[in-house]
């Protein structure tokens, strides 16, 4: 590339490489600006998230550049004195570790029955499994509600967990079953003739060698259902809601609300964040995979 | 498209047959079809109970009232194409899923074009790509304080207002109005005209009040006009003593001038000539303003700009896709920026060798080799689009909530929200599940094709 490069730069005059030159100063200029556009909105709801509910009505979140002053942690504050949002934090962990464990867990038994095991109608059934891919959760919120009634389940943690766990499986059975098709057979067949049973071969061989496809898996998982709020606002205890539905419950008198709600937001997005952030990678080829979803 | 794969394992099609068996044969591993059943039996129950049933339910279900126990055919399908409320979210939807994607997907391919040119692409993507990390009611709280309408807290209207006033200067005096009786009447449009025409000569006075303090902080005191031969002259002046006093009508002592005020001489409906007045209030017009009234335009007294009403009635739908494209276009970036990195260079440069310029390029050589990334990108945010539910539900005020209406919104309240009838819900439900129904026939077709091409 760069020989071919050199060659063109070569031919080009000098008014077309002073345009060149120009363009290059161009596109930078452009991309600066826009990735300072795209950081603005979360710029401006951390900086409101610290200041003074009178300073917010009073003012911009870009006044603090000109009275630092006003800068204050009391919002934080006031989210911790009063224990709801923390406590919808704790729902909100409590909703996503198990739906994310679950789904890993499940989907890799499927995953591995579709990708190795033998059984009659296998194709068939993995493509039910691949047209359930874009199921809206619309379709299911009204059934879904009415059978968890009858189960006594409505309105409670196991519910959500439930919920999320199904219409995560089909992404979930999906990706491993094509990583896990991947394994070198004679790796298991190694491990088979080791005497290695099926509970075994599952355990030591396939979830090993499926490491990075459950990371992206959990990732996605996890971002999707922490981040989620229809379901929540639907199947939670919205006397013990998770922190978007907490949140939302508050959206109604944004005004009133506003320093609850920009210090919530911000913190409700500080898990999310940590995990896209250590984990991009696997975050960016679970979403690639899911790009159907 | 998926980029996980197995760092050791080579890739399946690669491997020579076992010598005896074909691949995957009956029995090669020698499980039995009901230790099958035990591993799928998990997800099969899960995704039978709450995704396959609840489809089957949903249909049944939209055929039935409000209360579910009378049948009344295709009423509720009727009912959502003709309830007012209903036909504005699939207004809505409609132009959803035909904006959001399309800009997404524009902007995607212009930063996943561009970003290669800068050494620090990646973490402009980073940037970019990290509001799809955050909940959409974050998103929705963030975008609430953005579009706040006071210029004075949201920022969208702190720039609008910012380049409306830089492209046209504010009013100077918004509000001011005539001292009563003194010579200056409503001349219609919000601007004041004097009762009388106006002779060379001789000093005109114009008593203005109800002036904001902030727009005379600064003010020089003001000072009565000469009376000027064969020029109208006079002083336009705040005619309000602080602390009492002063007589109405007369530049008392401390009385602020009205500096960069618009004065026009009107004759029989034409402007014949036209100042602004001086730092002390005073101004001078030619002797052709003899015998005009003068008048004060209302572009003097406008009440200052206050920017856009972007959550309002007409304009929440496009803000919120605003919104929307922020979360979403970079992951268009990211998904192009993929595809991109697997076009060959080469082609590229035999275009620029052959003298095409970099947007014949790109026009040419670039956007047709990514047609496949583009089309993968515009459906997955089509469907994504069609379920928007959250961004509308948070961003929305309570007052424009019908106007954002969406049909996963409408869906709610149908359902569990302020008018219940879970006949219709299930009927918008079976609604956005036919939507999706050509993707996932789509999806079907595509991985038999590649599970076809492998064997």
């Amino acid at each position: 590339m760069s020989a071919a490069d050199t060659v063109v730069r070569a031919r080009q005059s000098l008014p077309a490489r002073i345009a060149a030159r120009l363009g290059g100063g161009a596109v930078r200029v452009f991309l600066i600006l826009v990735g300072l556009l795209w950081l603005m909105p979360t710029a401006g709801l951390l900086l409101s998230s610290l200041r003074d509910k009178s300073d917010i009505a009073a003012s911009g979140w870009w006044t603090v550049f000109t009275r630092p002053s006003q800068l204050t942690l009391d919002s934080y504050g006031n989210l911790f004195a009063n224990d709801k949002v923390t406590h919808s934090l704790l729902t909100t962990a409590l909703i996503t570790v198990p739906a994310t464990v679950l789904v890993i867990l499940v989907g890799a038994l499927a995953g591995y029955a579709f990708a190795w095991l033998e059984f009659p109608g296998r194709d068939w059934w993995f493509m039910v499994v691949v047209g359930l891919l874009v199921v809206p959760v619309q379709v299911a919120l009204i059934p879904v509600a009415k059978l968890f009634s009858a189960l006594g389940i409505f309105e409670s943690t196991v519910g959500v967990v439930l919920f999320h766990t199904a219409f995560g499986l089909p992404f979930a059975i999906f990706l491993l079953r094509n990583f896990f098709a991947e394994i070198p057979r004679e790796l298991l067949e190694a491990a088979r003739l080791d005497g290695a049973g099926e509970i075994r071969l599952f355990t030591r061989v396939v979830l090993p060698l499926g490491g990075p496809a459950i990371a992206s898996l959990g990732i996605f998982q996890f971002l999707w259902v922490w981040n989620d709020m229809l379901v929540a606002l639907i199947f939670a205890d919205s006397g013990n809601p998770p922190v978007t539905v907490a949140l939302q419950q508050q959206v109604r008198q944004f005004g009133d609300n506003v320093d609850v709600l920009a210090s919530g937001a911000f913190l409700s997005m500080v898990v999310p964040l940590a995990v896209f952030f250590a984990f991009q990678r696997q975050f960016v080829s679970g979403v690639m995979a899911g790009a159907v979803k | 498209m998926s980029s996980v794969t197995p760092g050791a394992a080579a890739p399946s099609g690669a491997l020579p047959p076992p010598s005896v068996t074909p691949r995957r044969a009956p029995g090669v591993l020698r499980t039995r079809p009901l230790v099958a059943a035990c591993f799928l039996l998990p997800a099969l129950a899960l995704l039978g109970a709450l995704v396959v049933y609840p489809i089957g339910y949903s249909l049944y279900r939209s055929f039935f009232d409000s209360s579910g126990n009378g049948f009344v055919g295709l009423d509720n399908y009727q009912e959502v194409f003709t309830d007012h409320r209903i036909r504005t979210a699939l207004r809505n939807n409609v132009i959803w899923v035909v904006v959001a994607p399309t800009v997404a997907t524009a902007l995607g391919l212009v930063f996943a074009v561009l970003t290669e040119r800068v050494r620090w692409g990646t973490a402009f993507k980073l940037v970019v790509f990290m509001p799809m990390a955050i909940s959409m009611l974050a998103a929705g709280i963030i975008f609430r304080l953005v579009y706040e309408q006071n210029p004075d807290r949201g920022v969208a209207n702190a720039v609008w207002v910012g380049i409306h006033d830089t492209f046209a200067a504010p009013a100077p005096y918004p509000g001011a109005r005539p001292r009563p009786s003194g010579g200056l009447a409503d001349g219609g449009g919000g601007a004041f005209t004097t009762t009388a025409p106006v002779r060379a000569g001789s000093a005109v006075a114009l008593p203005l009040v109800a002036v904001k303090p902030e727009d005379v902080a600064h003010a020089k005191e003001a000072l009565p006009a000469r009376d000027v031969a064969g020029k109208v002259t006079g002083t336009a002046w705040m005619d309000f003593t602080r602390g009492g006093g002063g007589t109405p009508g007369k530049i008392d002592a401390g009385e602020k001038a009205l500096a960069g005020l618009r004065v026009e001489a009107v004759k029989d409906g034409r402007t014949v000539a036209s100042t602004t007045t001086a730092a002390d209030g005073t101004f001078t017009l030619p002797a052709a303003a003899d015998g005009a009234l003068l008048r004060l335009p209302a572009a003097n007294f406008a009440t200052a700009y206050n920017g856009v009403d972007w959550l309002g009635p007409t304009l929440v739908t496009p803000s919120i896709i605003g919104a929307y494209i922020w979360m979403w276009a970079g992951f268009a970036m990211v998904l192009i920026a993929a595809g991109l990195a697997s076009v060959p260079r080469e082609l590229l440069e035999a275009a620029r060798v052959d003298g095409a310029n970099e947007w014949q390029v790109f026009r040419r050589v670039t956007v047709p080799l990514l047609a496949p990334v583009l089309a993968v990108v515009v459906v997955t945010l089509m469907i994504n689009v069609l379920k928007i539910f959250d961004l509308v539900y948070i961003i929305a005020p309570g007052s424009s909530l019908d106007n954002a209406n969406v049909l996963a919104l409408q869906l709610y309240q149908s359902s569990f929200g302020t008018d219940v009838n879970q006949g219709v819900g299930s009927a918008i439900a079976v609604f956005l599940l036919l939507l999706v129904l050509p993707v996932v026939v789509v999806n079907v077709r595509r991985i038999r094709r590649e599970r076809g091409e492998r064997r």
